[in-house]
């Protein structure tokens, strides 16, 4: 008989072993698959994990590739840490790149000291916008914000087609991806010779500024109160859905400023495939980093670090790139699962045992 | 006349592969789980529908291999969220991802990103009969698995023991009931339900795999689900309701008055519908009582 | 030992001779670093009613719960008819031949009576819902109570809805019938009809143990008594020998003196309390209520409140008596700010405060201390962190959190309300005392001219429950105004200068201290009129 009981408190081995265990269970469960492939999954971590960090110039590839997990992690951060389960950063962070876009093909001519800044509010604002509703529904008529905010991601990717398809399809080739934006609006890069661009700065100061508002300010402590008990929250005289609504609105803009990120700094003009499930993404950052801003940060550069060793993996050993996303997939599982063990212990009985033996105390339940 | 009933025959068909993962995902809630792994298990469904099909050339096959992929991803969530008490959404979000990219992966490994083949898809039954004519699946979909899930929640004691368990886990649980086996039960069922949805979009409808088969039809069935407040039959109205305006929309694609409007702006309509319909009937809803709570004895 | 003799049963399958229906052995169950249970013996008897005396906390409850499979012990054994048995779930007691009555009502509210009943029994198949009736039927006539087979279990009473659980034990043919606190929530009325029940039962051979910390029940209708104290057995014996103050101190574990303990404790006293104010000094009204009404929930129907008056002057404390479900809840939401009535007024200290939110009330000086203590603090967050909940405000140095001010507000809180815990602890993993006491420190180190309270000490232990009783009345000494809200008609008693009591969220009557009797107060509570009471 197994089973899980609650523990009196936790003991000193088991913050390395949370830490580790997860690991070692993704390895694992993913091994199968990568030799199906015919892959060798020592060899492919190592491709995954370490290749990337062997150079300079990857591990600048690596923070590029991060910069809009970060935005997405931090994004999902914020509205999980007061109770919003916005799963729409996907849209959110398209809003943003289609404001970025419209921007850079039909307001030209400004210098880029006013473009950018501008083109950045601008995302911003579409980010709220395409999170205004859902938060919108569950703040004033309380309706589920999951769904809502599920539902309009299919919605967002089928307006940037909608846009590459017809008015922004590119004039010279008739491929349904849009014409490059006027140069003022393009994100300057950090480094003479990388693409590492100022969208990685950007996110870098948002995360600093979450981080400071969540730990550090009456506001932030208000919305973790609002997270963990809205009851509780709104007893203290707090107002729960101004500020859940603000949370929300907040994630959006974030995940819009994301979608900016991806158009003026990196691609230079919307594609279909502006965001990689980089909304969906995010939720796996978030969670990875228990909602921890530091920890956002971290994960995001861990993830960057698989999809460009996965990339890579391609190459070198034929495994195909979504190898990628199962591995993410698999460690968020992985983690949250073990996680539980940080409140509870696994107990193995034996029915038989029950006749006055002596177990160990320690075992810690709520008391009846 | 002739295109009010092409668009209920397509609304049928459009509707069946909502129809098993709507009653899949209702069955799982009435237990208090949030099954947000739907939208992956249609997917690998789909997927795994497919492969199969395409490798022994029947699309029964391909059904079952659909089946048995659902129950794995039901054992995948309950074993999270039942045994391990993770947050569902969470669990829900990861259990998508990565059934999407496990599809994506065998995808990429099996046709190398290329092209997929055709398969033998389920034939049509009553051919040439307006609205008659569909496919089997679409016929057990509501004639037998709409019926027989209303059924079963309401007069069977499998039912009761699922509402009792969404309802109130304490008290099931000291009248004797397993919370936890019916929990998995009800996820199993959901899983299959749910896979054989996905499937019947490769091996009835399409004939084929494409990228993002899905297309979000697990996250809507999730909205019906709500729309339905955990009822069976406002459930298939919610499906034939989507479904209607799916078809719909492809009827306005090729009319002429609606030439000039977006086809991408169309195919967004009932999702939009959905969100709108949720937001004049969402209000007040009655949840479950142990919606998204893991329940573990002391 | 010499058990009361139970009537000649024609039952073979019960206990017979001197062998217990059922007997614990060694029961031991910790939680954590707590002994809740701790190598206890028991033998229950045919036929007889036998009381789980003891405090909040002595354990009680789970070692009932653990003989049900809802607790697992970590060591023990059972024996039902002198024969070992592993109970590990609910299943295995039912088998066994025992039901239980949880303290929370083990009912799924939107099911009808009979579905519920059904539950227990049910397999995967067709259900037969005109069998199940039957069953409801007889099991009701068994007990001699009517009953609806067909009615939503949230649409009864809570009188009931316990019948309901004793019928969904009664149609296991159990043997043995486990209550947990089953008068906690009761009427004095029904609890008489309780009894009544139990009589009958245990005249059809049943064994029953029940919990309580009350003496006065245990007299009434227990043959024996089993006393625990911090998780051990003090003492079994039968009860007509045992004498009430003899049994108090055992289960307190000393003597036990004054007036308040005694009356928490339940003894019948001599002399009526004595007046606890001067009432030739005309005192200020801090609060007065008129016509207060609130809407009542889709399943209630009605209105919660119906034109409730009452008044809180300086320097009192208003007792608030009534069986749960009355409109205690809606009346104290409405004070603290979390629920709008649909009519009447609010005035704090002459100032019209109807609909005010939790903001607005506090700024007046309106301390909130409500029955739901889980949600009144955010159990994930800190100690200090809760403590300056309230007043976010204050403890701000330019845009940020002053931390240093926070911790030492925290610190010197801690140490006047003696809370054992430190400033960064999350408050969730406090004792129901402590978490009690950080709520307390909150709300009265502002000194507020009104203080809303609810409950206060359910759940609490002596100790605890001491502190918070004392604290309440230093605000009354501080010549603040205390509506306290109780549904132990002792605690109200002791504390209250004046009574008024919600039947059917309506005030159907109000009370000095002096005059109020239980059976005064029982009478109220169960819908009887001022004039039928006093008369």
């Amino acid at each position: 008989m197994i089973r899980f009981a609650l523990r009196g408190r936790q003991p000193r081995w088991l913050l390395p072993v949370l830490a580790v265990l997860p690991i070692v269970l993704t390895y694992l469960l993913t091994a199968g698959p990568i030799r199906a492939a015919g892959a060798n999954p020592a060899a492919a971590y190592e491709r995954y994990v370490l290749q990337p960090l062997s150079s300079v110039d990857s591990v600048f590839e690596v923070l590029l590739t991060s910069t809009p997990l970060l935005f997405t992690g931090l994004a999902v951060a914020v509205a999980f840490r007061c109770g919003y389960w916005n799963i729409g950063a996907d849209g959110q962070l398209l809003a943003g790149a289609v404001e970025a876009t419209f921007f850079g093909l039909n307001v030209r001519g400004l210098p880029a000291g006013v473009a950018i800044p501008l083109v950045i509010l601008a995302g911003a604002v579409a980010g709220v916008v395409w999170a205004l509703v859902p938060a919108l529904l569950r703040t004033r008529l309380g309706i589920d914000e999951v769904v809502t905010t599920l539902l309009l991601n299919p919605v967002a990717l089928l307006l940037v087609q909608c846009l590459l398809n017809g008015p922004w399809r590119n004039p010279e080739n008739q491929f349904p991806e849009s014409a490059p934006i006027d140069p003022a609006y393009t994100f300057p890069r950090l480094l003479a010779d990388h693409r590492l661009h100022l969208g990685f700065a950007i996110a870098l100061v948002l995360a600093i500024v979450v981080g400071v508002i969540i730990s550090r300010t009456p506001l932030g402590l208000r919305m973790r109160a609002v997270g963990r008990s809205p009851e509780a929250a709104r007893f203290a005289g707090i107002r729960v859905e101004r500020t859940m609504l603000g949370a929300a609105l907040g994630s959006g803009a974030i995940a819009g400023i994301g979608g900016v990120s991806q158009v003026a700094g990196l691609q230079g003009q919307l594609t279909g495939g502006i965001s990689d499930g980089f909304g969906y993404t995010g939720v796996v950052v978030a969670t990875l980093a228990t909602l921890s801003v530091t920890g956002v940060v971290f994960v995001s550069v861990l993830l960057a670090d698989i999809i460009v060793g996965a990339e890579s993996a391609v190459r070198v050993l034929q495994l195909p790139p979504q190898m990628g996303d199962v591995v993410t997939a698999t460690l968020m599982l992985c983690v949250v699962a073990v996680l539980v063990l940080r409140r509870y212990k696994l107990v193995v009985r034996f029915p038989a045992a029950l006749h006055r033996s002596r177990s160990r105390p320690g075992l810690g339940e709520d008391a009846a | 006349m002739t295109t009010l009933i092409a668009l209920v025959g397509a609304a049928l068909v459009s509707a069946t592969p909502l129809l098993y993962a709507t009653l899949g995902e209702l069955v799982t809630e009435r237990t208090g789980i949030l099954n947000l792994g739907i939208e992956g298990t249609m997917y690998a469904g789909a997927f795994a529908g497919f492969l199969v099909a395409a490798s022994t050339g029947s699309p029964w096959l391909g059904l079952l291999g659909a089946v048995v992929v659902g129950l794995l991803s039901g054992l995948l969530m309950g074993l999270l969220t039942v045994t391990f008490g993770v947050n569902q959404h969470v669990a829900g979000i990861g259990t998508t991802l990565l059934l999407i990219g496990l599809s994506e992966f065998v995808n990429r490994l099996k046709y190398g990103g290329g092209a997929v083949p055709q398969i033998a898809k389920f034939g049509l039954l009553f051919r040439d009969v307006p609205v008659a004519e569909q496919y089997l699946l679409t016929y057990i979909g509501f004639l037998v698995l709409a019926p027989v899930m209303w059924w079963v929640l309401r007069g069977s004691g499998f039912g009761l023991r699922v509402r009792a368990v969404g309802e109130n886990p304490e008290a099931a649980d000291a009248a004797g009931i397993s919370v936890t086996r019916t929990r998995y039960a009800a996820l199993l069922v959901g899983g299959a339900l749910t896979a054989i949805g996905g499937a019947v979009l490769t091996l009835a409808i399409l004939g084929s795999f494409t990228l993002n088969i899905t297309a979000g039809r697990g996250w809507v069935s999730i909205a019906l689900v709500i729309f339905a407040r955990w009822r069976v039959w406002p459930a298939v109205f919610g499906a034939l309701l989507f479904a209607g305006v799916d078809a719909l929309q492809l009827q306005l694609a090729i009319s002429s008055t609606f030439e000039s409007v977006p086809r991408e702006l169309l195919i967004a309509l009932p999702y939009l519908v959905v969100v709108a319909t949720l937001a004049i009937s969402g209000r007040g809803v009655r949840y479950p009582g142990a919606y998204l709570r893991p329940y573990r004895r002391a | 030992m010499t058990a009361p003799q139970p009537a000649a049963q024609p039952t073979a399958s019960y206990g017979t001779g001197h062998t217990p229906v059922v007997e614990l052995r060694g029961i031991r169950k910790a939680f954590g670093d707590l002994l809740a249970n701790d190598d206890i013996d028991l033998r229950l008897r045919r036929g007889e009613v036998h009381a789980l005396l003891g405090e909040n906390g002595a354990g009680k409850s789970t070692l009932m719960r653990g003989l049900y499979g809802l607790v697992r012990p970590d060591a023990g054994q059972v024996l039902v008819d002198g024969r070992p048995v592993s109970i590990t779930s609910p299943k295995d007691a039912i088998a066994a031949g025992i039901g239980m009555v949880t303290q929370h009502f083990a009912l799924v509210a939107p099911m009808t009576v009979t579905e519920n009943v059904m539950l227990s029994s049910v397999g995967l198949g067709p259900l037969d819902l005109a069998a199940a009736r039957r069953q409801v039927k007889d099991a009701a006539a068994r007990i001699g109570v009517a009953i609806d087979p067909d009615a939503r279990v949230e649409a009864l009473s809570i009188g009931e809805q316990q019948r309901v659980e004793i019928l969904k034990a009664l149609v296991h043919d159990c043997r043995v019938l486990l209550l947990d606190e089953p008068t906690a929530v009761l009427v004095p009325q029904d609890v008489d009809a309780l009894f009544t029940t139990l009589r009958r039962l245990t005249e059809q051979g049943l064994a029953v143990l029940f919990t309580s910390h009350k003496l006065h029940e245990v007299s009434a209708i227990c043959d024996r008594v089993t006393v625990l104290r911090r998780g051990r057995v003090v003492t079994t014996r039968d009860v007509d020998g045992a004498q009430a103050r003899e049994l108090a101190e055992l289960m307190v574990g000393r003597p036990v003196t004054g007036v308040a303990r005694d009356a928490v404790l339940g003894f019948e006293t001599d002399e009526a309390p004595a007046a606890r104010r001067d009432v030739d000094v005309p005192a200020k009204t801090v609060l007065r209520v008129r016509g207060l009404t609130v809407a009542g929930t889709a399943s209630q129907g009605r209105r919660a409140l119906f034109d409730v008056k009452l008044h809180v002057d300086a320097g009192e404390v208003l007792g608030v008596a009534g069986v749960s479900g009355n409109g205690q809840r809606e009346l104290v939401d409405v004070l603290t700010g979390m629920r709008e009535p649909v009519a009447g007024s609010v005035e704090v200290d002459g100032v019209d405060l109807t609909g005010a939110g939790p903001q607005r009330l506090m700024d007046a000086g309106v301390g909130r201390i409500p029955e739901d203590r889980h949600a009144s603090v955010v159990p994930d967050l800190s100690v200090e962190d809760n403590l300056v909940m309230e007043h976010l405000d204050e403890f701000r140095r330019g845009p940020f959190v002053d931390r240093r001010k926070v911790r030492a507000h925290a610190n010197r809180l801690i140490e006047e309300y003696a809370i054992k815990a430190g400033p960064t602890d999350t408050v969730g993993s406090l004792s129901g005392g402590n978490m009690q006491k950080v709520l307390l420190a909150r709300v009265l180190d502002r000194e507020p001219r009104l203080v809303i309270v609810a409950q206060p000490t359910r759940g609490l232990d002596v100790g605890a429950t001491e502190y918070v009783q004392r604290q309440l009345l230093r605000q009354r000494e501080r010549g603040a105004g205390v509506l306290l809200v109780s549904e132990d008609l002792d605690e109200l008693l002791a504390l209250s200068d004046r009574l008024v009591v919600l039947s059917e969220g309506r005030v159907a009557g109000e009370l000095p201290v002096q005059e109020a009797t239980p059976e005064r107060l029982g009478l109220l509570m169960a819908g009887g009129t001022i004039e039928e009471v006093t008369a």
